[in-house]
């Protein structure tokens, strides 16, 4: 018999700042977090409009002894640091990162960690101050003088910063997690797959305690660039952030890049209940295919959303559901046309003649696509709404496509007992929960 | 805590290894590789890749004359990969293809999953640090985003970006075979494909899927990658003689080699490989997985992550110590590593440790990071059918911190039936598989 698993703790960095609360708040009242990129000047982009995390400095979530370390976070470790923070104190756990001297909640042996990540760009501006060094006097780079003296003016922990398993590790440091620990790098879906993972190992009794979930940053100017030259980035509302993101809208135009993630505990409900601790959500299914689709390449999904069905209905075997059971679906939702077409077609094959019922919801027009993060932030949602038995409000989807329940509205309560939330990635891996009200 | 061992459900299911390929500095098939490592081959030499010649380190194992196409059966579908894509497509084609799994007409392909450890792909050097160059602004000793885009637009290309993710070997995987079950990359540092088999192997025996294809590619062979492993001190920079420059367990050791390449393995249930027919080549009979939990930059010096990953795949068999046959050791050559290595051997082995051989093929094929254990995993099955374990080459000034027996320079008969293989990656993830002989 599995174990049966609880979300207890919830910690989101996304352009509402750390912590669940003031996104949550936010998506209450239909207010987009998405604004004009400061982290670079995008002026020389074609698109413009980003979701940043602001004002957010890492020192304040790590323990004093433990800032010396801050120095080695690329801005994605940094994320998933403020993110897993807030979820162990949502979760009102104790940990070495809370509380040096305090009695632990869980025994680090027992704790594991599934962090999924991006693939990190290194910072520009410390690379080239280097890179400079080994110009020759025409100003052309010589690798000569790169191996001979450029190199040594990176910090020599330079590789440490990039490293997609720092994101983990950092969180295993700082909250002394030494059991199973995994970097799941699939890109959107990084996220949704750690947390299927992160279910998987205290099913089968490996953990009772697990930090799950994913963060990224693209707003750094070459991963940025990267996602430009895939094509599906929003070019034409760089002068209407709140206005940019519709999904399944029909004037959907793209998708905007944010910066996040989110970090979940999860816990055996069995152990949870025993140290009393209060449930956002029971985790019911997971669920993860392949796309197979040989006549595109996978710079766009499959037109008729096959794999991303899959995954929905593997985890719908999981949880021991029918698709009738799902009250709400938590969308990848991109804005991005053949994105949404493609989600579009998969929940049709989901849930057939009862599509038009099931409202389908995307918080990308709060805090934009946030990569590996994404799925983490979903969930969080995910169990907020089966938390407080509400919907968010809708956003920018003045004209729905035929067929889906999502509509633009305000926040309203409705009865919710099972919410779904799918990632599909660049590249092809899908990955779909089930959430249940605890 | 729990003995995990006792709460496993009477119905998990045998999983074992029904194919196996690997792409290697020492060659492109198993018969070759495998033959020149029990010869004790050295494939490190100084790097052609890229202009090495005034880095701290010159040299390294680099896979030569590989062509992808050679192996895949859709060219079409991969004309653009990067290194690491087509590492994996070798290696997982001849995994594939030695189980025999397209003459099995009742496959299912939504149960047939990929679960791969494969690296960041390497960056479009010259055009990436021309791009950077061109942003810079001298006075600001800062990029300037403007300047920088209005390079990029002229100097990257998509697909050279694109390939740099790291699930894009597991996207040409999937297309390749058809695989349209879970699928999964990690990306632990030197752990992952290890990690990969052992998530895979967990897969399997939850009933999420059939087959498994699993290992990992990587090549951190290239101008940034070195610069990275050099900043840390971690190669060898034994400049005077690369193919003496791994030497894992010697008192001499200063560093490890960087090798690259692909591991790939096919699991499956015993009970699908029976139904088609498919002869198990081993078993794969548990796996440990944990965090050092630490620091970033060292190992713990009581060795608790690798003590953690060993007792829990032991516990995970139900074997004991005196069980295992030879242990795979992750056996870097770095002075830190094998020190630890060692010592966490010893603990977790007490009086068997003396008597249980251990090696590192890294001696010969250098370091493949994220593909490092499928490799040594594959190595491992290898030395269950021959009876034979591979060698640690270049051992020649013993250190008093690392006392086993660790094969030194010779491959040796044995009657082999247990195999342990380690690995542990910066950062401190551990990760334990243990390959049994099938019976």
């Amino acid at each position: 018999m599995s174990r049966k698993v609880w979300i207890t703790g919830l910690g989101t960095a996304s352009a509402a700042g750390i912590g669940i609360e003031p996104l949550w708040d936010a998506a209450c009242q239909g207010r987009s977090l998405l604004g004009r990129i400061e982290a670079f000047d995008p002026s020389g982009f074609p698109s413009q409009v980003g979701g940043e995390v602001r004002d957010f400095k890492v020192n304040k979530v790590v323990p004093k002894s433990y800032r010396k370390a801050t120095k080695v976070m690329a801005r994605d470790i940094e994320l998933a640091v403020g993110a897993a923070d807030a979820a162990v104190r949502s979760a009102n756990l104790v940990t070495p990162g809370t509380d040096a001297d305090a009695p632990r909640t869980y025994p680090g042996e027992r704790t594991g960690c599934h962090i999924g990540a991006g693939l990190i760009a290194a910072e520009l501006d410390e690379l080239t101050g280097a890179l400079v060094e080994a110009q020759t006097d025409g100003g052309s780079f010589d690798i000569h003088r790169w191996g001979r003296e450029g190199m040594n003016h990176l910090t020599p922990l330079w590789l440490l910063k990039y490293l997609p398993n720092m994101l983990a590790c950092h969180v295993t440091i700082i909250h002394d997690a030494q059991g199973p620990s995994n970097t799941i790098t699939c890109a959107e879906a990084s996220s949704g797959l750690s947390i299927g993972e992160s279910m998987r190992v205290i099913q089968r009794d490996k953990a009772d305690l697990c930090y799950c979930g994913g963060a990224e940053s693209k707003l750094n100017p070459m991963t940025f660039y990267r996602q430009v030259l895939t094509g599906r980035l929003n070019t034409q509302d760089n002068d209407n952030p709140a206005g940019a993101v519709r999904p399944f809208d029909r004037t959907a135009a793209g998708m905007v890049i944010g910066e996040g993630g989110g970090i979940v505990t999860l816990e055996a409900a069995q152990t949870a209940q025993a140290r009393g601790a209060e449930p956002y959500a029971e985790l019911l299914g997971f669920g993860a295919s392949h796309t197979v689709n040989r006549d595109g390449d996978c710079l766009k999904p499959d037109a008729q959303g096959t794999g991303i069905a899959k995954s929905i209905a593997a985890a719908l075997r999981d949880a021991k559901l029918d698709a009738d059971a799902i009250d709400a679906v938590v969308a990848f939702g991109t804005s991005n046309a053949d994105y949404d077409a493609a989600e579009t077609a998969a929940l049709k094959t989901v849930f057939a003649g009862r599509l038009a019922d099931v409202p389908v919801w995307s918080a990308k027009p709060y805090v934009g696509m946030c990569g590996a993060g994404a799925g983490g932030i979903d969930v969080a949602l995910a169990a907020m709404m089966l938390k407080h038995q509400k919907l968010p409000a809708t956003l920018n989807c003045d004209q729905p496509v035929d067929g889906l329940n999502c509509g633009s509205a305000p926040a309203r309560d409705a009865a919710l007992n099972h919410v779904l939330v799918y990632t599909p990635s660049l590249g092809g891996q899908n990955v779909a929960l089930v959430l249940g009200k605890a | 805590m729990t003995q995990a061992s006792s709460l496993k459900p009477q119905a998990s299911p045998r999983i074992v290894i029904t194919g196996i390929g690997w792409v290697t500095p020492l060659g492109h098939d198993i018969e070759t590789v495998w033959q020149r490592m029990l010869n004790g081959d050295s494939a490190i030499d100084f790097t052609k890749q890229f202009d090495a010649t005034t880095f701290p380190t010159t040299f390294s194992a680099e896979v030569k004359d590989y062509d992808h196409n050679a192996f895949v059966k859709h060219p079409q579908l991969h004309e653009h990969v990067g290194s690491n894509s087509a590492f994996a497509l070798g290696a997982a084609r001849q995994a594939w293809d030695s189980a025999g799994l397209d003459g099995f007409d009742a496959l299912d392909r939504d149960r047939v999953g990929i679960y791969l450890g494969s690296g960041e792909g390497s960056l479009d050097f010259e055009n990436y640090v021309a791009t950077n160059l061109a942003g810079w602004d001298a006075d600001k000793r800062g990029i300037d985003a403007v300047k920088w885009a209005q390079t990029a637009k002229e100097k990257l290309s998509v697909w050279r970006e694109v390939e740099q993710e790291p699930n894009m070997p597991l996207h040409h995987l999937a297309v390749e075979l058809g695989a349209q079950g879970p699928a999964y990359n990690c990306l632990t540092a030197c752990a992952a494909s290890t990690q990969a088999i052992g998530e895979a192997l967990e897969i399997l025996r939850r009933g999420d899927a059939d087959v498994m294809v699993s290992g990992g590619a990587h090549t951190m062979i290239h101008p940034f990658g070195v610069t990275g492993f050099n900043r840390l001190t971690a190669l060898s920079n034994r400049n005077d003689s690369p193919a003496t420059a791994s030497r894992p367990f010697n008192r001499s050791r200063d560093g490890f080699v960087l090798g690259e390449g692909a591991g790939m393995v096919i699991l499956e249930t015993l009970e699908h490989a029976q139904r088609r027919g498919a002869a198990p080549l081993a078993e794969v009979v548990a796996y440990g997985s944990s965090a050092d939990a630490f620091r970033i930059t060292d190992m713990h010096p009581e060795s608790r992550g690798p003590i953690a990953a060993m007792r829990l795949a032991l516990e995970d068999a139900g074997l004991k110590p005196a069980d295992v046959d030879y242990i795979s050791a992750h056996g870097t050559g770095t002075e830190e590593n094998d020190k630890t290595e060692t010592r966490a051997i010893k603990r977790v082995f007490g009086d068997d440790a003396p008597h249980t051989p251990v090696s590192s093929i890294k001696s010969m094929v250098g370091h493949l990071i994220a593909a490092a254990g499928a490799v040594e995993l594959i190595a491992c099955v290898l030395a269950i059918r021959d009876n034979v374990l591979p060698p640690t080459i270049n051992y020649a000034d013993p250190d008093p911190d690392c006392d086993l027996d660790y094969v030194p320079n010779a491959s040796r008969p044995a009657e082999v039936n247990v195999c342990l293989s380690n690995s542990f990656g910066f950062g401190g993830q551990n990760d334990t598989l243990l390959v049994r002989r099938f019976q």
